[in-house]
């Protein structure tokens, strides 16, 4: 575990290098008028002219939602939060699904995020699977940005402190049908390399979690939606939640909002 | 507070009509910010080498939208201030805002670089409770606006047009005489802008391209498949071909003179008589398209300085940019100033009007442009772009993208034959060339083949059926004050990231790199290649830039230049006055963001 993290380390380190060098390498016989230089302009006061290393900090709440279907309503949330400048940002992401009044799905995640190109971040941290289940802990490292046609993505490899192996897939995509109203495809793949039974994880692809919303943008930052969703185990952790008398997957019909600041 | 105005009594006749006529427009919407202030757009009576200035708050409201704006004398825009050229003016500001520094930048007007009014480079601010004289002689005469360079106090209110009259017989002078201040009005701090532009970068664009919109694209491509072709290829690229202006009418209300289109600004005029309007745009974030159906306008001066004069039915008019121009109204009727935003989100409106209380009728706004594959640097496949160099910078800029070694040719790419001639004999130009810029995080396209587009009157504007203002028209009616040709090229690249909202040049930011350094007295070249798909109106403090536009030795000097997207330009610059002077785009969130230089001239 220990190994893992030093790893990560090391890695975030390399992640670390300033962007100038991608830009210096170009070709020697390139010189820029206003190449960094070890001797700046000498400003006066204690104010730069501009300020662009601002932090920001915001928070998404990509679902707030009730699944509806005859047995029973369940209560998912998919939420993440992020602090920092252009390049170095902290993320928490935290989804989870309250089920019966049993919290199921919960998993949480403190990530460092690097920007490393124009659309994508690498990401670095760790995960916890935490809810009613039995909890359990993973380093992780993935990347997460804007792909080419405009879809959102998100893929993170994690490692378990028991020495097992998991990853993650998350796409989305917004289609406009007016300014306002969003229709936004939405899949989320987990794939174990080994089973779990208590956590319901088969080994291989285990469980797909998929929406097709409907919102509308009341404005920029509140959008409430209705929707389409299925949430499923695949595979070998179907048997294992058939197994266990669970639900092993339901199209439901689906009321929430999207929310940010 | 100490009296700002030298307006005071013995008003002529012409003076008192026209404040009469103004007065009219605003008496039936009082508002707080205008209660001691005298009426917005008229030219002081008289020019005044004297000046008490206060900056403090003020509770104004425009529009419903309420802001406690950091200002002049307690007026949105600030006064008008009317010098004279030749004398040395004296201007104390006191800076009455409770915990923040302020200062007054003093744009395009030519002076000593302590004087400039940029905090970090000219001096450190003026802190609150404090006070700053600023002192310098004026060499120029014209047009001008000053404005804060503290913050985002400017983008809040913080600003206001500068009349310079000049020594010798004024050729355009006119019997009237109105200042057209253009400007944008928002209950939205600036801050939050940033904030939810890094989150979002269409976060203030409803007039994207969607299904609902789909047939009336294919209607106009010729084909649905054409349409989604286009499409298709907006989004590989992960960009939108309706990227206009990243802040929109959402949430602005466009001001002219500080009047809300409802509230109508108006200025009298009797039928027949010339009227010089003098266009400031004083907006932090938009570019104005500005007609007056029904008159043809003639400009006679941009940046300050006189050209020769173009009839036009319409200019641009990028973010701090000046132009006079003169109408001659015959009718006894209205006239309206139209002024729509480049994104047809909105639009300033005044009115010209014979009688007070007259009122035109405002045209509907045009279809908001749609950038091509021109504004991403592709090159000229669009008819109606700029034809008269198309080969030349063709071929310069291929060389550019391709790690040319012809570094002594490549600065004139997009000039005239006539500044060939200037730099052809001489040895080989010293280049600053920063090659392509690179495809990072802060940087998300290159112009593979940026072109001239001087003779384009800009996105949305082309082929619009009226006679629109281009950069070429623009002719000085004297030659320029420096014949040397440039001893040295500084090609500059314009780079950004829209999806994080990053800006800069050569895909860096401000905080990333070194200042310009120029040899004091010498004579260099800028070129600027926009990689971006956006316009940045891009401003040098203390130093002409003599646009490079194919009109010899009559460049127009300007002080605010458009790059548009995908293009490639040029102007000179003689670095005659030392110090540190700011170098920005005039986005003010683009320069906040980034896209801003220091040039050291030692």
């Amino acid at each position: 575990m220990k190994a893992f993290f030093a790893a990560l380390g090391v890695s975030g380190c390399v992640l670390a290098v300033p962007a100038q060098a991608q830009s210096q390498s170009a070709s020697s016989i390139y010189h820029a008028a206003d190449a960094p230089t070890g001797k700046p302009a000498v400003i006066m006061g204690s104010m730069q002219p501009v300020m662009d290393q601002g932090k920001y900090f915001h928070g998404i709440l990509n679902a707030l939602e009730g699944r509806y279907n005859s047995t029973g309503t369940d209560l998912r949330w998919d939420g993440e939060g992020w602090y920092g400048t252009d390049y170095n940002k902290l993320w928490l992401k935290s989804e989870g699904t309250l089920e019966r009044g049993r919290l199921t799905d919960g998993q949480h995640e403190a990530l460092y995020s690097r920007a490393v190109s124009t659309y994508f971040d690498v990401q670095a941290g760790a995960r916890v699977d935490l809810d009613d289940g039995p909890t359990r802990t993973w380093g992780a490292l993935g990347i997460q940005g804007l792909a080419l046609y405009q879809f959102e993505v998100q893929a993170t490899a994690y490692v378990s402190d028991r020495g097992r192996f998991a990853a993650r897939a998350e796409g989305s995509y917004d289609f406009l049908l007016t300014n306002r109203l969003i229709l936004q495809p939405q899949a989320e793949l987990n794939f174990y390399t080994k089973s779990d039974a208590g956590r319901q994880v088969g080994a291989g692809v285990s469980e797909i979690d998929t929406g097709l919303r409907l919102r509308y943008e009341l404005w920029r930052k509140f959008a409430p939606y209705v929707a389409v969703t299925y949430a499923g185990y695949l595979a070998q952790a179907r048997h294992i939640a058939h197994a266990q008398g669970e639900d092993t997957g339901s199209v439901r019909f689906t009321l929430g909002v999207r929310s940010w600041f | 507070m100490t009296s700002s105005s030298p307006v005071r009594g013995g008003l002529t006749r012409r003076h008192f009509v026209a404040c009469a006529g103004a007065l009219g427009a605003w008496a039936s919407h009082t508002r707080p910010g205008y209660a001691a202030a005298p009426a917005s757009g008229v030219v002081p009576q008289s020019s005044s080498a004297v000046w008490n200035l206060t900056v403090g708050r003020k509770r104004t409201e425009i529009d419903s939208k309420v802001l406690h704006a950091p200002c002049v004398e307690g007026s949105v825009p600030g006064p008008i201030l009317r010098w004279r050229q030749g004398d040395l003016v004296e201007i104390t500001v006191a800076n009455k805002l409770k915990d923040e520094a302020t200062s007054i930048h003093w744009h395009g007007i030519r002076l000593p670089s302590d004087m400039d009014g940029v905090p970090g480079l000219s001096f450190s601010g003026i802190p609150p409770g404090g006070q700053f004289t600023y002192r310098f002689r004026l060499h120029q005469s014209g047009t001008y606006w000053y404005h804060s360079h503290s913050g985002m106090q400017e983008a809040q209110g913080f600003y206001g047009a500068i009349v310079v009259d000049p020594i010798r017989p004024d050729p355009n002078a006119c019997a009237r005489d109105y200042v057209i201040l253009l400007s944008e009005w928002t209950d939205v701090s600036p801050m939050d802008m940033i904030s939810n532009l890094k989150m979002q970068s269409d976060y203030y664009v409803f007039k994207q391209r969607t299904a609902a919109s789909f047939p009336k694209e294919a209607r106009q491509a010729g084909s649905a498949l054409k349409a989604l072709k286009d499409r298709l290829a907006w989004s590989r690229m992960r960009m939108a071909a309706t990227d206009i202006s990243d802040v929109t009418g959402i949430i602005y209300t466009y001001l002219l003179n500080g009047n809300s289109p409802g509230m109508n600004w108006s200025g009298l005029f009797t039928p027949g008589e010339k009227v010089r309007l003098r266009f400031i745009n004083a907006s932090s974030m938009t570019l104005f398209d500005v007609r007056i159906p029904g008159l043809e306008m003639l400009v006679v001066q941009a940046d300050g300085n006189d050209v020769e004069p173009v009839p036009i039915d319409e200019f641009r008019i990028g973010v701090a940019e000046t132009y006079d121009v003169i109408v001659q109204p015959k009718e006894d009727k209205a006239y309206t100033i139209f002024a729509q935003s480049e994104d047809r989100t909105g639009f300033a409106r005044g009115t010209l009007t014979s009688r007070a209380g007259l009122s035109a009728p405002v045209p509907p706004m045009d279809p908001r442009p749609v950038r091509t594959m021109v504004d991403m640097g592709m090159g000229d496949m669009k008819p109606g772009e700029s034809m008269d160099h198309m080969a030349m910078p063709h071929d310069h800029a291929m060389m550019a993208g391709s790690g040319h070694d012809m570094a002594g040719m490549a600065g004139m790419a997009g000039h005239s034959m006539a500044h060939m001639h200037g730099s052809m004999g001489k040895p080989a130009l010293e280049v600053d060339d920063p090659g392509p810029p690179p495809l990072n995080v802060e940087n998300q396209n290159i112009a593979v083949m940026p072109i001239d587009r001087l003779g384009s009157p800009g996105d949305g504007l082309e082929n619009n059926g009226r006679r629109v203002l281009t950069y070429k028209h623009l002719r000085a009616t004297r030659k320029g004050a420096d014949p040397r040709p440039p001893s040295r090229e500084i090609i500059m690249h314009l780079t950004g990231n829209m999806e994080r909202y990053i800006w800069g040049f050569n895909g860096r930011k401000y905080s990333e790199s070194g200042p310009i350094r120029l040899k004091k007295g010498e004579r260099v070249r800028f070129t600027l290649i926009n990689d971006t798909m956006m316009e940045h109106p891009i401003h040098l403090h203390g130093l002409w830039s003599e646009l490079e536009n194919g009109q010899g030795d009559y460049r127009p000097y300007k002080h605010t230049i458009i790059s548009q997207p995908g293009s490639r330009l040029s102007y000179l610059v003689t670095a005659d006055v030392p110090g540190n002077w700011a170098y920005h785009c005039h986005l003010m969130l683009h320069m906040d963001l980034g896209m801003f230089r220091t040039v050291v001239v030692e």
